[in-house]
């Protein structure tokens, strides 16, 4: 059991950590890419569009 | 053998399969009513028996109203929306609303004088809190989500709601809930865990509805017409999907029999309590938060007729608020039995959250560039705005309060009350006030608000409510901290626990005080509501089968 717990406290702390930051560096990327500018930008006014 | 030419009518697969289920599920209630062990159950058992055999008639009184046809998906090429359910929503969540808001001023006063408990248990304070909480989380809240949610994502897919009864079953079969929720509590029902009191039975009826909910929303997001899926719509989907884990999870029991009211959760002790806290901090995470900044998301730029201040940030704010989130929970048992590096997990996920939450918040005020005169003319558009600096507010101090060495003083206080109230109060009610208000005039096509007037005392009084509330709590709670945690020259306690429970007196009268003028701000609502449906001015031009979105103004 403490193997386990051991094994499993440091894959979270290693591969876990560096999952999280590959996921939020993924998010910046698809967020703040330029050519994604003029997509977003019209999805800003999505509220304000009428049928 | 005569062929007709128009396509006979006939009932869909989704009524008569409805109609059948709703038929077994009546037979199977009175069998249980009939065998239950205690008469509580027993008359639960006969409230489903009544409401499924209600159904079972809806259904097929229904099918004979109805047109061979089912509604078509548009007319004359705009989508034909499905209004129904969320205006019952919208009412339900004013009902509920104010109830609720009743309930939490009794208990508040039975808190500064006892005797307001009548010596009932009914009345009791242990069965009137989770009625209050119940009632204004799950039946006010929920119902404003609910009927949001379905609006906005018709509006932002410019697509009907999928399926033909299954926006009723969803929306019906919520109240339900709640109804067998709070009178399970008055009849002292209750499997004893914060914010998830009903017992196995109605858990799994919500189970039921919760995943008709789902397939709902996502079956409408599948038939969109617009490409790209409205950030708001990423929060609501967030939500549903959140809720129906965290209410498996913490919801885990095994019943002592059908004909029991009674069940066992399978996990033990501070296993439990960890996935009981799991389960309610994302109910403050997921329900209370994710699902109402759909709300903001949606109706703010609505409002203020300005875009999304910026919609890069609002993709960021999304995915970071869901995977910090859900590791926050630990902060509810520092200083317990829980191992000491969840407990720092905990604390410091919540402090992470402060970044998103401001995100969020800078986002949603912001969105009002250009717009800021609107605050002075639209009392509508202010509760909102007041709504999102609450917001920030609350999500402030929230993390600060998780740090272990405040939360030593803090914990087990009245100052988690006052913080609880200032996210309730000023942040989720008011953002779902403004909706309501916003919702209620294009639901039935009116020109506007019966009265804007009386939306600008409803945000004066229970703003002043609010202030009342949170500021006595906060004296409240840290000189409750304070006299706990006093010793005297010897190392002696200084205070005994009833010295201070006295000391509180002031306050809890003071926090009536609040709460009796946030209870008066919700019927001046609930009037306008009525007089807005009943006698308001038509709008200018009503399309004849969907309801108008034209601004209020």
């Amino acid at each position: 059991m403490p193997a386990t717990y051991k094994f499993l406290a440091e894959f979270a702390q290693t591969w876990g950590l560096a999952y999280f930051v590959a996921v939020f560096l993924a998010v910046l990327v698809y967020a703040l890419a330029p050519s994604r500018k003029g997509r977003f930008d019209a999805a800003a006014r999505m509220p304000l569009q009428e049928d | 053998m005569a062929q007709t030419a128009t396509n006979p009518k006939g009932m869909t697969f989704g009524e008569a399969g409805s109609a059948l289920a709703f038929a077994a599920l009546s037979f199977l209630s009175i069998i249980i009513a009939a065998k239950a062990y205690t008469p509580e159950y027993a008359f639960h058992a006969y409230l489903f028996a009544a409401a499924a055999g209600a159904a079972v008639f809806k259904i097929v009184d229904r099918y004979y109203d109805r047109p061979a046809e089912l509604p078509p998906l548009t007319i004359n090429g705009k989508p034909n929306y499905n209004m129904g359910p969320v205006k019952f929503a919208t009412i339900a969540s004013v009902f509920w609303g104010v109830a609720g808001f009743t309930i939490g001023l009794l208990i508040a006063l039975q808190l500064a004088f006892p005797a307001l408990n009548f010596d009932s248990a009914w009345l009791s304070f242990g069965r009137m809190r989770p009625l209050h909480t119940s009632a204004v989380i799950f039946a006010f809240g929920g119902n404003v989500l609910i009927a949001s949610s379905l609006y906005v994502v018709q509006r932002t897919c410019r697509a009907r709601l999928v399926g033909d009864i299954a926006p009723w079953f969803v929306v019906l079969g919520y109240n339900f809930f709640i109804v067998i929720a709070g009178t399970g509590y008055l009849l002292g029902i209750t499997q004893g865990k914060e914010y998830a009191e009903p017992e196995w039975y109605a858990d799994l009826w919500l189970t039921v509805v919760w995943v008709a909910y789902f397939l709902v929303f996502l079956g409408t997001i599948m038939r969109r017409k617009e490409p790209h899926i409205y950030v708001a719509n990423w929060f609501y989907l967030a939500f549903i999907l959140t809720i129906a884990v965290l209410h498996l999870g913490n919801n885990a029991t095994i019943p002592v029999s059908i004909f029991s009211p009674k069940s066992y959760i399978v996990w033990s002790g501070v296993q439990d309590a960890m996935v009981q806290w799991w389960y309610g901090h994302n109910a403050v995470g997921f329900f209370l938060t994710a699902g109402f900044l759909a709300i903001m998301y949606y109706f703010i730029p609505k409002r203020a007729e300005r875009p999304v201040y910026s919609y890069r940030l609002s993709i960021i704010h999304f995915w970071a608020l869901i995977f910090l989130y859900i590791w926050a929970g630990p902060h509810h048992l520092h200083y317990t039995a829980l191992p000491d590096w969840a407990q720092t997990l905990g604390m410091v996920f919540s402090i992470m959250l402060w970044m998103p939450s401001w995100g969020g918040m800078i986002n949603g005020l912001m969105t009002l560039s250009g717009a800021w005169d609107k605050l002075r003319t639209d009392p509508v558009l202010r509760l909102m705005v007041v709504s999102v600096a609450f917001y920030g507010m609350s999500t402030f101090e929230g993390p600060l309060m998780s740090v272990k060495a405040v939360n030593s003083l803090s914990h087990y206080t009245d100052w988690t009350i006052g913080h609880v109230h200032s996210g309730a109060l000023g942040w989720v009610a008011y953002v779902s006030f403004g909706a309501i208000y916003c919702l209620v005039p294009w639901l039935w096509n009116k020109e506007r608000l019966y009265s804007m007037k009386a939306v600008s005392w409803h945000f004066w009084i229970s703003t002043l409510g609010i202030v009342l509330y949170i500021s006595s709590m906060w004296v409240a709670g840290i000189l409750q901290g304070l006299m706990w945690r006093a010793y005297t020259s010897l190392g002696f306690l200084e205070y005994s626990f009833i010295e201070v429970v006295e000391a509180m007196q002031p306050f809890y009268v003071i926090r009536a005080l609040g709460g009796a003028l946030f209870v008066a701000g919700s019927l001046i609502m609930a009037w306008n509501i009525w007089k807005t449906i009943t006698v308001g001015e038509e709008a200018a031009e009503a399309p004849a089968l969907q309801p108008s979105l034209m601004a209020a103004e």
